[in-house]
């Protein structure tokens, strides 16, 4: 397997006497897509922020992009992109200045920052809105322009928080062939989801369960170990006797 | 830098696009300036004034005399006794009754202190305080130009507050606490409601995991507010001289300067609000109540600080905008300087640092 890109050891956090994420150790390879999925409530944002220097752990290791999550989060945050479940550009700018927003507080210069975005909108066919505020365009396509956004400054991974929430299947697989088209130049896919056909399409997944993770392995393997037919049917033989309910 | 023209440039946008929050900033305050300035005037014209006089002496003649040719008193006729005065007032016929005691001019003469009582129908205060501080005026303009030792002390007191503002126009009194009122809420609400938007939208937690710092986005959420902000000190003082007649007897690089300290402070409570809730809502909430009306009421604005009960005037010594008013009203009604104000000002600079560090601290605390 190639360089690890995320590796963690034992990594906790607690909130008081409840523990979130409890020692959890895993790695995820370099030009992989990492599938992290689990019930609500199971730990999986908390450990996502932990990940992304948003929060301190409370005991155990980490690092990120060849990063400590203690000490280096500033680091990690500049070699990491970040796409979040709920809709997450300006929906009062346009597609082109929130291009030209992200880019910038990335440091990307000006010119770079203009051919890029030029070739961005050419991509995603989104020349005619250019100048359009966002709040008037499709969802499906605020999430593209999300996705390409948070790949702007070139990150060697992404983390995507349920990043299709609320589209359709068609949109959804559109989506899926961005990750793919990511994958093929290089950068690490780490992405969270409750959609169990988006599981199917991950390298590896694992699955957290009360904060502990309870399976990792690639889907095919996950479903002949719990002789499934589908991840549907793995994650709910796991997530079943989960003691935390929603929240 | 770039990544702060960056984030400068997208607030700005934010600002334009958002037409209740271009209105809130660009209208509210002319609005409110042009309102205070007209439609809330204090000042009273044609007060209908009746006479009991029981002396009938030269003094109180002359005094009668200077209180008719200022035009604002309208003589409403000699009363007789003093049981005419209520049914005159409940009749409307009078808003007030001067009266002088039996033997004035002689008293004065001999005692050095003659009494003369003005009575103004109570049920309007605020009109009635006016009225008494009217004639009081009158009548030690009276007194001072007898420039006679014994005759200063006849009746009533000179009130020191009239000497800024001889003809108590509402409007100078408004301006300083105008400007703090529309400073606070420009500058705390609107920076607390722009930052708990982003972390309503989401994208707060987008601006974290980028490589800006907690401190970059700070500045670059006050920066916007505190331009504008200084664009509406600017637009106010304006109004009011230009429109107003209000005086700028002191400094205006000093005005200016100790409004954009004054704005500071603001930002800085804008930013702790926003820093302790999470919904556009609630921080809306906790910057009205919390900050908008102690601003109006405890500040001296509308009510004298020195007439309220003690616990709120320790209170007010929490609240910037009553140090603000002081400043305000020093340079432009007194023509003061930083040597009679250093101390207002140094106590808004505390304020501010210990507001900023807080909010700092509280905003680099990773979430959750």
């Amino acid at each position: 397997m190639a360089e690890a890109v995320i590796q963690t050891e034992k990594l906790t956090r607690k909130f008081g006497s409840f523990t979130a994420v409890d020692e959890i150790s895993f790695s995820v390879a370099s030009g992989e897509i990492f599938g992290f999925l689990g019930a609500n409530g199971a730990g999986k944002t908390t450990a996502m922020k932990m990940l992304t220097g948003l929060l301190a752990p409370t005991s155990g290791e980490a690092t990120v992009a060849g990063f400590d999550v203690y000490r280096e989060t500033e680091s990690i945050r500049r070699n990491i992109g970040y796409m979040s479940q709920r809709f997450s550009l300006y929906d009062d700018l346009t597609p082109r200045e929130n291009i030209r927003f992200f880019g910038g507080i990335y440091g990307l210069g000006s010119s770079e920052l203009r051919e890029k975005g030029e070739r961005l909108l050419d991509s995603l066919d989104l020349q005619e809105s250019a100048d359009t505020r966002l709040a008037a365009l499709p969802l499906g396509w605020k999430q593209k322009l999300a996705f390409s956004v948070a790949l702007l400054h070139e990150p060697k991974l992404i983390f995507l928080d349920e990043p299709t929430g609320g589209v359709d299947p068609v949109t959804r697989r559109r989506f899926w062939d961005m990750i793919y088209d990511a994958t093929d130049r290089g950068v690490t896919v780490f992405v969270t989801t409750h959609y169990m056909d988006e599981a199917e399409y991950c390298d590896r997944v694992s699955i957290m369960v009360d904060g502990r993770i309870a399976a990792l392995d690639t889907p095919a393997m996950l479903k002949k170990q719990f002789a499934a037919e589908t991840m549907n049917e793995v994650f709910i033989q796991l997530a079943r006797p989960a003691k935390r309910g929603e929240g | 830098m770039k990544r702060f023209i960056a984030f400068v440039r997208k607030e700005f946008y934010h600002i334009v696009r958002d037409r209740r929050t271009a209105a809130i900033l660009f209208g509210m305050p002319i609005l409110q300036l042009l309102l205070f300035g007209y439609a809330i005037r204090n000042e009273v014209s044609e007060v209908r004034t009746g006479i009991l006089d029981m002396s009938h002496d030269t003094v109180t003649e002359a005094i009668t005399d200077k209180l008719f040719s200022s035009g604002t008193f309208i003589f409403a006729g000699n009363l007789q006794s003093e049981k005419e005065i209520a049914p005159a007032f409940a009749a409307g016929r009078m808003n007030e009754v001067v009266v002088f005691e039996p033997d004035f001019a002689g008293r004065l003469q001999k005692d050095g202190v003659a009494r003369m009582q003005v009575v103004t129908d109570g049920s309007d205060p605020n009109v009635s305080r006016i009225v008494t501080g009217y004639t009081q005026a009158v009548v030690s303009d009276y007194l001072a130009e007898q420039a006679d030792g014994s005759a200063r002390q006849v009746g009533v007191e000179a009130v020191p507050l009239m000497m800024f503002n001889p003809s108590l126009k509402s409007v100078y009194l408004f301006v300083p606490g105008l400007m703090a009122m529309i400073l606070m809420l420009v500058s705390a609400l609107m920076t607390s409601i722009s930052i708990t938007r982003e972390k309503e939208s989401g994208t707060m937690e987008l601006l974290l995991v980028s490589s800006l710092r907690p401190v970059q986005i700070i500045v670059g959420k006050v920066v916007p507010y505190l331009l504008l902000s200084f664009v509406n000190v600017v637009t106010v003082v304006s109004l009011a001289y230009f429109v107003f007649g209000v005086p700028c007897r002191g400094n205006v690089a000093l005005l200016f300067a100790e409004s954009l300290l004054f704005i500071m402070t603001a930002l800085s409570l804008g930013i702790m609000i926003s820093t302790i809730t999470n919904s556009q809502q609630v921080a809306m909430m906790v910057s009205l109540a919390g900050l908008l009306l102690p601003t109006v009421l405890l500040s001296g604005f509308i009510f004298p600080i020195h007439s309220m009960a003690w616990p709120l005037q320790v209170i007010s010594n929490i609240i910037p905008a009553r140090w603000y008013l002081v400043i305000v009203r020093g340079i432009m009604l007194k023509g003061a300087g930083i040597a009679v104000l250093w101390k207002e000002t140094l106590t808004l600079l505390v304020m501010t640092v210990l507001f900023m560090a807080a909010s700092v601290r509280k905003f680099s605390e990773r979430l959750q």
